[in-house]
């Protein structure tokens, strides 16, 4: 390598270290506040005052107030540990239970693994709402059971992903090698398969994230989600939307924190994507 | 003495998606005796790799029988076939390749002897030793595969080869990714560790001056088959066939 390309190497570096740094610390920030969520709340996000209702922001209010008399700002607040805590909780499930059944898949034999892929189609085929809508019919509405329809129809995607990944690691030379080297199966897939597929999963997980917080807070807005008077901020924005003209920050707010939330994730996704690519290391 | 490896009609026959099949070794027997060098030469596509896979057991065999040091391996799995590769190991095609993209050189060697029973601190010095035996420094166990070059790697991977003292080493087309002066170091290392350890090596290559040079006997392959056999400089001298007449003709 020459000293230029190095040069060019290194500065890459760095400044793709600093941002990871930057936008794992925003993230990090986020779930700690969502995580504290209710120690940060500067008055009780449940608390009606009807003489204050839909009170534009103030230096007491920041955010304003809802109809109900609400403080938004602690509403906003609040609606993050649903929203946000929530979201991480079905991304963590999904991508790990849907990348097990996709190493399982390549690993099994034809008969199986074709089963479990064509069960993944067939919750890949479901439209998402609908099934949303099934599942709320039959179990009710609330946030579990919105998380529960989600996950049920996204962890395909992460199957597919781990079970084709997985199946171009197997055809590698250096699979071969190590299974002359004497590793067994369990060995192989923990040393050499998880690591080596995590990268993709793991990017995939994290722009997942701003996408899974979207659908929950959609499902929430046509209240198949979080119920009244729980914050969360779909329901939030659904709840006040016929204020959107007329008094647009209680509408704004849990909208803006939602389009933040979102865009911290998906930063942070592609730069991670950039830092596991084994070629921007060292 | 009984041979390292025995390989009695080896057949391996692909089935492609449509149906259709092709039959890639045909009915193939050779023997490797301690300490021997035997070549395979023969054309792309003639089924070189496929033997060296069959016989390594990373392809399953439709037919024939293989076996190691005295054990039948043809359908060995798990315990066995580990057992097995103790006694006999690959230099695969693409050095770079056969070490994982996300470990170092030094736990790729290191990973074989763990496996094998080794302590983490053994595995370690025993790495450290092997490199230097191969010719390279001691930082290359702190390397990933992309900081060496293919002669580096080729060396590296002819390390974590010989770890285990294998009776039986395989090299599939293990010189042809390296230029002359790499090559000629890499051979003085195959012939100082066979006269070490009294190795055996499958030598599958394409240099036929080189076969001639390296090697005591030679398998010539063509579709699948192997329609000669003996000494190399016989063969490649005096051949018999019309098919190893062309073959060498077309190279020498
Ligand atoms: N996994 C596979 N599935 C189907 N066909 C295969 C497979 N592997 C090899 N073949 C076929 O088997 C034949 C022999 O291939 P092989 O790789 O053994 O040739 P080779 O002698 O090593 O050639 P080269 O000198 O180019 O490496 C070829 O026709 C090839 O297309
Ligand atoms: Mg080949």
């Amino acid at each position: 390598m020459s000293e230029v390309t190095v040069r060019v190497q290194k500065v890459r570096t760095a400044s793709l270290k600093r941002k990871l740094i930057f936008f794992g610390a925003l993230a990090g920030l986020l779930v700690a506040a969502s995580f504290f969520s209710s120690y940060l709340c500067p008055w009780d996000p449940y608390e009606q005052n009807l003489a204050l209702a839909k009170a534009a922001p103030s230096a007491d209010h920041l955010l304003g107030t809802d109809r109900y008399g609400r403080d938004m700002l602690s509403r906003v607040i609040a609606g993050s540990y649903t929203s946000i805590l929530s979201t991480l909780l079905l991304v963590a499930f999904i991508s790990v239970f849907g990348s097990i059944a996709g190493i399982f898949c390549a690993w099994s034999g034809k008969r199986l693994d074709t089963l479990v892929m064509r069960l993944a189609d067939m919750f890949l085929a479901f439209p998402g709402l609908v099934f949303a809508l099934a599942v709320a019919a039959v179990l009710g509405g609330g946030v579990q059971n919105a998380i529960f329809a989600l996950a049920a129809i996204s962890w395909p995607k992460y199957a597919r992903l781990a079970r084709s990944q997985t199946l171009a690691q197997q055809e590698l030379p250096y699979m071969q090698a190590a299974r002359m080297a004497g590793c067994g199966t369990l060995g192989l897939i923990r040393r050499h398969v998880v690591p080596n597929i995590a990268g993709p999963i793991l990017v995939t997980a994290m722009l997942d994230i701003g996408t899974m917080m979207m659908e929950l807070a959609g499902l929430s807005f046509l209240g198949l989600g979080a119920k009244p008077p729980i914050p969360e901020w779909g329901s939030m924005m659904s709840d006040t939307r016929n204020l959107l003209a007329t008094h647009p920050w209680v509408t704004l707010a849990p909208g803006f924190a939602i389009f933040v939330s979102v865009m911290i994730f998906n930063l942070l996704g592609d730069t991670v994507r950039d830092w596991l690519d084994p070629k921007n290391r060292r | 003495m009984a041979p390292v490896l025995q390989v009695e009609h080896l057949k391996k026959i692909f089935f492609s998606d449509a149906g259709e099949e092709l039959t890639a070794v045909n009915d193939v027997s050779f023997a490797v005796h301690a300490g021997e060098k035997v070549a395979i030469i023969g054309e792309s596509g003639s089924g070189k790799t496929t033997v060296a896979r069959l016989v390594t057991r990373l392809s399953d065999v439709t037919e024939g029988r293989i076996v190691l040091m005295g054990k039948d391996i043809t359908r060995a799995s798990g315990r066995k076939l580990r057992g097995a590769y103790a006694n006999m190991q690959m230099v695969f095609q693409s050095p770079a390749e056969s070490f994982d993209p996300r470990c170092t050189l030094g736990d790729g060697i290191a990973e074989c002897l763990r496996n094998f029973g080794r302590s983490r601190k053994e595995a370690e010095q025993e790495t450290l030793r092997l490199l230097r035996v191969c010719g390279l420094a001691a930082d290359f166990a702190g390397r990933y595969p992309h900081e060496a070059s293919g002669g580096q790697c080729q060396r590296a991977a002819i390390a974590r080869a010989i770890a285990l003292k294998p009776k039986l080493l395989i090299l599939d087309e293990a010189t042809s990714a390296l230029d002359v002066t790499v090559q000629a170091e890499i051979l003085a290392l195959l012939t100082q560790l066979q006269r070490e350890f009294s190795l055996a090596y499958l030598f599958i290559c394409h240099d036929i001056a080189l076969v001639q040079d390296f090697c005591d006997r030679v398998l010539v392959m063509h579709e699948g088959r192997v329609v000669e056999e003996g000494a190399s400089e016989e063969v490649i001298r005096r051949p018999k066939q019309a098919y190893t007449k062309r073959l060498i003709d077309s190279v020498l």
